[in-house]
């Protein structure tokens, strides 16, 4: 055990999985106590998705170095997959947990196949065009979605791509209206479920950064021609990591989507996508804490912000840029080290450093 | 040293196999290899063959085409002509991932190591696929993995130790010295467990004595591996001293080749590196 | 007629799109950076004029002038504030910076004009032609923006290939180091670049809400997405390719959205795209680098 422990990426490891056990264990006492404002609960399962969705976005962007553009997409589809399927399971399934569980995976292994689909063509493309192309199939999912007709009624399931080709019979309901998204959805998402499935994304990506097929993936962005060159199969694994990376982004939209009684294609679209690529980068590129933490704090920071009302996307922006700057730039850098310098001079005497010299 | 004689015997009119390998089928049989980039030939004609047991050299002045030569035989590049027999299966269309695991393995001139990872883990990435473990076992760490990781770090320890870097594998590869950096890249090439290994300038950047240390150490992977090894290199003192059959190339051609004893008083080779007097 | 009335609109916005992605290839070529900030000034460029010709009641063609001086402005500050102190970043690092910026000038924006939309009127004041007794209109917008742009292309053309300064941006794009190393200010021409960039954008989202004359603060995004698509299909880094590709896509969604459906009309135009570079991977009239071993 103490052996275990002594490795510098299983005890940061570990460390990951307790802080988000211990965040959890706080939040749901503080929620079952009453002490969070129904706002601050209403902000529980959101996060928990974006913390997913971040996590495997990095499994992409930091670990593997493709630049993705288009993670909302998988997102969107996990999130009207997994609707569909609840509402289908609503008799077959009484069980609400049991039939999110069963809704996440629909979304998820759809998400993923469709992952697998794109990757096909896509990951010949590398850098800034790979960027792009997951960029339009992105608007492309969100597209169809935003235009895809689902209903049922007593002779089964509808399915159409336009408003006027979809006729249901009497008593039939709309799962996926088009433009105007689900509606009338049951919320089975609970802060509960959202925990277990952190646990579960950082479980599966954990794992395999620290296994050879992760060490494979490292090696593939360090650098390919030499990982080519002892016979790893680079566009294997960049498919792997596609595929694992959506699986895990359609699991999160699934959770999304039954969080809410309502959900639009919309929702789904490139500034999302963004917004989680901005979550990876400033979450630190391949650090998963980083990406938990960031998460977390950057999709409450405007949130809380809302007092400010017109400022806070201002605000945002601003937080972002300098962030940036301060991590990124050596003459910002430069210039941070020298005024921390200078305040230290303030209270060190000189006396007092002539000593510490010796 | 009888086992590994250095006398060559010409099996064909383009090929010499040292004694012992004569009647073994080459590791590596290149016919009439050539490429062009646009309207320039780069390599031409180019064949030779290696044995299984073999250290052949490649020679040749700047910009004669000898690394082009490198990623034609590793499919970096695919040859407009000719083709190129790896333990008798033509590698034509094959990735670079492909013919390494039909067993060649290679260096490069400017070192290529996985800078961010450790000396270990670069070994390990070397034995990606001896490493006998699914997707799936690797994914939820089944018991499995455990098991296949723990022979994979013996066994990539066991090979750090005979290039003499057992002590730096925690260490990150790209804060190696250079010369550290070089038989590290040539671990990690071995540890793909290939039957024949390019090494491209292999000494370049190594002082006198570290030279000397890795001119031991490739007679010792030979010895060891029972592998072909094919190498640059412009230090002519390890060449002449390692190699069993060299092939001196100019403008993309051969010009010359044979023995080290041949190869130094071939008159097409001193004009080659010293001009027409 | 039809077909060539819906082929005459598509050229119209797609010279709007050629017009942009001649903007974004000019900085990707030269910074090699993604400028996600590049449509939000075209969002600005079109709200300068706005106020300059409704609140000062000056004439069109000055409001212009006024709205590519404050754009060519703020994309110099933009450059030296955010992008230039992340020179040899990863690029990662400078488009999230970019994105950033983006988010700042919407917000901006919307602070200053608030987010109802404006209603813009066109700058071009005379009459549209009429050919075929009328069956086939061809508007002063559309005569105005295809002229402007083909001129930007020649003048950018020219430019890159004659001037100093221009010789100066093909080689800071070849090789920065090397650019540095033969007495090349890099930092001044990529500023330079970006005052160019920007300057196109005013004129671009002057021209694009003469055509589509509604005004928010999220009008320049996704105009802006379109040209930068259109500057990949073209070949980013190519002059005349981000002419054909912004031309390619404005009539690919016309005629998507007239002939197909308007809701699909992204996706065919996405579609397009992606088969595009399937087939060459750097764009119609890119280059295809090999990575040196």
């Amino acid at each position: 055990m103490k052996k275990i422990l002594q490795n510098k990426t299983t005890r940061t490891n570990l460390t990951t999985y307790a802080l988000v056990t211990v965040a959890f264990l706080v939040l749901q006492a503080l929620s079952s106590m009453g002490m969070l404002t129904s706002s601050v609960n209403g902000y529980l399962v959101p996060v928990c998705v974006y913390i997913v969705l971040t996590i495997s976005l990095n499994l992409l962007v930091g670990v593997c170095g493709e630049l993705s553009l288009g993670h909302a997409g998988f997102m969107g589809i996990g999130a009207f997959s997994g609707i569909v399927a609840a509402a289908l399971l609503q008799s077959a399934v009484p069980n609400g947990t049991l039939r999110l569980i069963t809704a996440m995976i629909v979304g998820g292994i759809l998400a993923g196949f469709l992952g697998f689909l794109i990757g096909i063509p896509v990951l010949r493309l590398r850098g800034d065009y790979l960027a792009i192309v997951t960029l339009a199939f992105g608007e492309i999912l969100k597209n169809l979605i935003g235009n895809m007709y689902i209903g049922t009624d007593a002779k089964g399931l509808h399915f159409s791509i336009s408003a006027s080709k979809m006729e249901l019979l009497e008593g039939g309901t709309y799962l996926i209206a088009g433009p105007k998204g689900a509606t009338g959805v049951e919320k089975l998402s609970t802060f509960s479920m959202g925990f277990v499935l952190i646990l579960f994304t950082l479980f599966i990506v954990l794992n395999l950064i620290n296994s050879k097929e992760g060490r494979a993936i490292k090696a593939i962005k360090e650098n390919r021609i030499a990982a080519e060159s002892v016979g790893i199969n680079v566009t294997a694994f960049r498919m792997k990591a596609f595929v694992v990376s959506a699986f895990l982004a359609g699991m999160a939209g699934a959770l999304f989507g039954l969080n809410f009684s309502s959900v639009t294609a919309s929702k789904f679209n490139f500034n999302t996508s963004i917004n989680i690529l901005v979550f990876v980068v400033l979450g630190g590129m391949g650090n998963i804490l980083g990406s938990v933490i960031s998460a977390t704090v950057l999709y409450l920071l405007p949130e809380l912000m809302r007092g400010l009302d017109d400022l806070r996307m201002l605000l945002y922006a601003v937080v972002l840029i300098v962030v940036m700057l301060c991590t990124w730039s050596p003459s910002v850098k430069g210039w941070i080290q020298c005024v921390c310098d200078r305040v230290k001079g303030l209270f060190h005497k000189p006396g007092k450093e002539a000593v510490s010299n010796e | 040293m009888n086992e590994y004689s250095r006398k060559m015997i010409k099996v064909s009119d383009v090929s010499y196999l040292r004694e012992q390998d004569a009647d073994k089928l080459p590791v590596l049989d290149v016919r009439n290899l050539g490429i062009d980039f646009g309207g320039l030939t780069a390599v031409d004609g180019f064949s030779m063959t290696i044995g299984p047991t073999e250290i052949s050299g490649l020679i040749g002045p700047n910009g004669a085409g000898k690394t082009t030569i490198f990623n034609l035989l590793t499919s970096v590049y695919q040859p407009t002509r000719g083709s190129i027999l790896l333990k008798g299966v033509d590698t034509k269309g094959m990735t670079t991932a492909k013919v390494n695991k039909l067993g060649i393995a290679r260096t490069f001139q400017n070192i290529r190591l996985f800078n961010d990872m450790t000396a270990l883990d670069n070994v390990k990435v070397g034995m990606h696929n001896e490493i006998k473990c699914s997707f799936f076992t690797s994914m939820l760490h089944l018991p499995g993995y455990f098991k296949a990781e723990k022979k994979a770090n013996a066994k990539a320890m066991e090979l750090l130790d005979f290039m003499g870097l057992a002590d730096i594998a925690d260490q990150k590869a790209g804060g190696l010295p250079y010369g550290v950096q070089r038989r590290l890249e040539i671990c990690r090439a071995l540890a793909s467990n290939p039957s024949i290994i390019l090494l491209d300038e292999p000494a370049a950047g190594m002082n006198p004595s570290e030279t000397t240390e890795l001119m031991h150490q490739i007679r010792r992977i030979r010895d060891t591996f029972h592998i072909a090894i094919f190498l640059i290199e412009h230090d002519m003192n390890l060449v002449m001293n390692v190699c069993e059959g060299i092939v001196v190339v100019n403008y993309g051609k051969i010009i010359a080749k044979g023995t080290p004893e041949e190869i130094k008083n071939n008159p097409a080779v001193i004009e080659a590196y010293l001009g027409r007097s | 007629m039809q077909i060539l009335q819906y082929f005459i609109n598509g050229i119209s916005i797609g010279a709007v799109y050629a017009i942009i992605a001649l903007g974004y290839t000019m900085v990707y070529g030269i910074a090699k950076m993604l400028n996600f900030a590049h449509g939000d000034i075209i969002m600005v460029g079109a709200y300068i004029s706005f106020c300059v010709t409704n609140y000062l009641g000056l004439p069109a063609i000055v409001s212009v002038v006024i709205s590519m001086a404050v754009c060519t402005v703020l994309g110099i500050v933009i450059e030296g504030l955010a992008y230039k102190p992340l020179r040899g970043a990863p690029s990662l690092a400078v488009l999230i910076t970019a994105i950033g910026v983006s988010y700042f000038l919407q917000n901006a924006a919307q602070l200053i004009w608030s987010s109802s939309a404006k209603n813009f009127t066109s700058i071009v004041t005379f009459a549209p032609i009429r050919l075929f007794d009328g069956k086939l209109v061809v508007t002063g917008e559309v005569l105005v923006t295809v002229l402007v742009s083909v001129v930007v292309m020649f003048a950018l053309t020219w430019f890159t290939g004659s001037t100093r300064t221009g010789k100066a941006m093909r080689a800071v794009s070849e090789d920065q180091d090397a650019a540095q190393l033969m007495g090349i200010n890099v930092n001044r021409t990529i500023s330079t670049t970006f005052a160019i960039g920007s300057a196109l954008a005013a004129v671009a989202g002057v021209l694009l809400c003469s055509t589509v004359p509604t005004l928010q603060p999220t009008t320049g995004s996704m105009p802006g997405i379109r040209a930068f698509t259109a500057a990949v299909l073209g070949g980013i880094g190519s002059i005349p390719g981000a002419m054909l590709g912004g031309i390619l896509i404005g009539i690919i969604e016309t005629f998507a959205k007239a002939y197909i459906s308007t809701q699909f009309s992204d996706a065919v135009v996405f579609s397009v795209l992606i088969i595009i570079l399937l087939v060459k991977p750097a764009g119609l009239l890119g280059k295809q680098v090999q990575e040196k071993v």
